[in-house]
């Protein structure tokens, strides 16, 4: 979780799977409750801490952490890294790609709710 | 922590994808909601407070009454808050934001009781005669609400609400003549260097 990784989306650019299996993976990512938390609460702030997401989403640290790692391996959220005089800071923003993903889901969501309302 | 179900071709049926999605929208909208800071605190409108309250300070010093005292100072009050209110305004317009956003909401929420309860001991300590515990009670609620209303902004908001809390206790702890300087480095003072601060930091 050091530094800023690539900001490309690993789950896209892996292999090339087919349209429909594409679209299903990248919802499964942000799907999970605690990752939808996440990449919403970073797309209303430029950044936040590890404790302000934390506190944010009253979740634990094991959880956040399983849950942020997952997002930052796929590129959604980067990660850095800093001492804030003694003590460590994490902090995590949402990247192009997660913000993408996020508008995607949120479209793919939408299209759902007008579909059935129009049964 | 609760794992959300994919929707997919085996839920039971259309009204519950329906309902999960639409739970799923609100969830977000709600997360959103809460992380969001209320950003649109202006910098330069408190740097204006904070020279008209110099302004008014100075003014009141040179009162020969109780009641000429308390009206210089209501005034600045209802200026203060007009200029507060034009700049807040103006800085969420500029931002694309609406000033009573859910964030701005919560601000307002926060900061409005200990302003009410500021009017109504205003009027009641008017009538006990103890004009001279006025100066500590406005700067101590003016505080609290700052920091309330503040908890849901930039850090500095409740740090100089804070400040305005410890001015106000100074002021009630000590002689009837402190009053007047306190008001002066309570909304003169405290208001231009966080003012300055936040309009550095964050924007005008």
């Amino acid at each position: 979780m050091t530094g800023v990784p690539d900001a490309r989306p690993r789950a896209e650019t892996a292999e090339a799977p087919a349209p429909r299996e594409k679209a299903l993976a990248l919802d499964r990512l942000i799907h999970e409750r605690l990752r939808l938390g996440i990449v919403s609460a970073l797309a209303v702030n430029e950044r936040l801490t590890f404790v302000e997401l934390r506190a944010l989403l009253k979740t634990t640290d094991g959880n956040l952490s399983v849950h942020a790692r997952k997002l930052e391996n796929a590129g959604y959220v980067a990660c850095s890294k800093a001492f804030d005089g003694r003590l460590p800071r994490t902090e995590y923003r949402l990247t192009a790609a997660g913000r993408r993903a996020l508008d995607r889901y949120l479209g793919h969501m939408e299209a759902i709710i007008r579909a059935m309302r129009r049964r | 922590m609760r794992t959300a179900t994919r929707p997919g071709p085996r839920d039971d049926g259309a009204e519950a994808l329906h309902d999960r999605a639409l739970e799923h929208l609100t969830y977000i909208r709600d997360t959103m909601a809460g992380a969001s800071r209320f950003t649109a605190v202006p910098g330069r409108g408190i740097v204006l407070i904070g020279v008209t309250a110099l302004g008014a300070a100075f003014a009141a010093s040179r009162t020969g009454s109780v009641a000429a005292w308390i009206g210089v100072w209501l005034s600045e009050a209802v200026l203060a808050l007009a200029v507060g209110l034009l700049a807040a305004a103006r800085k969420a317009r500029s931002a694309g934001e609406a000033l009573l956003s859910a964030p701005g909401r919560k601000a307002a929420l926060g900061f409005v009781p200990p302003l009410a309860a500021g009017a109504v001991l205003t009027i009641a300590i008017g009538h006990a005669g103890r004009a001279d515990l006025l100066p500590g009670i406005w700067l101590l609620l003016y505080g609290a609400g700052v920091v309330t209303g503040g908890a849901h902004s930039v850090r500095a908001v409740p740090i100089m609400g804070l400040g305005f809390m410890l001015a106000g206790a100074g002021a009630l702890a000590g002689p009837p003549s402190w009053g007047n300087p306190a008001m002066a480095v309570g909304f003169g003072g405290l208001h231009l260097l966080f003012g300055i601060l936040i309009w550095r930091e964050h924007g005008g």
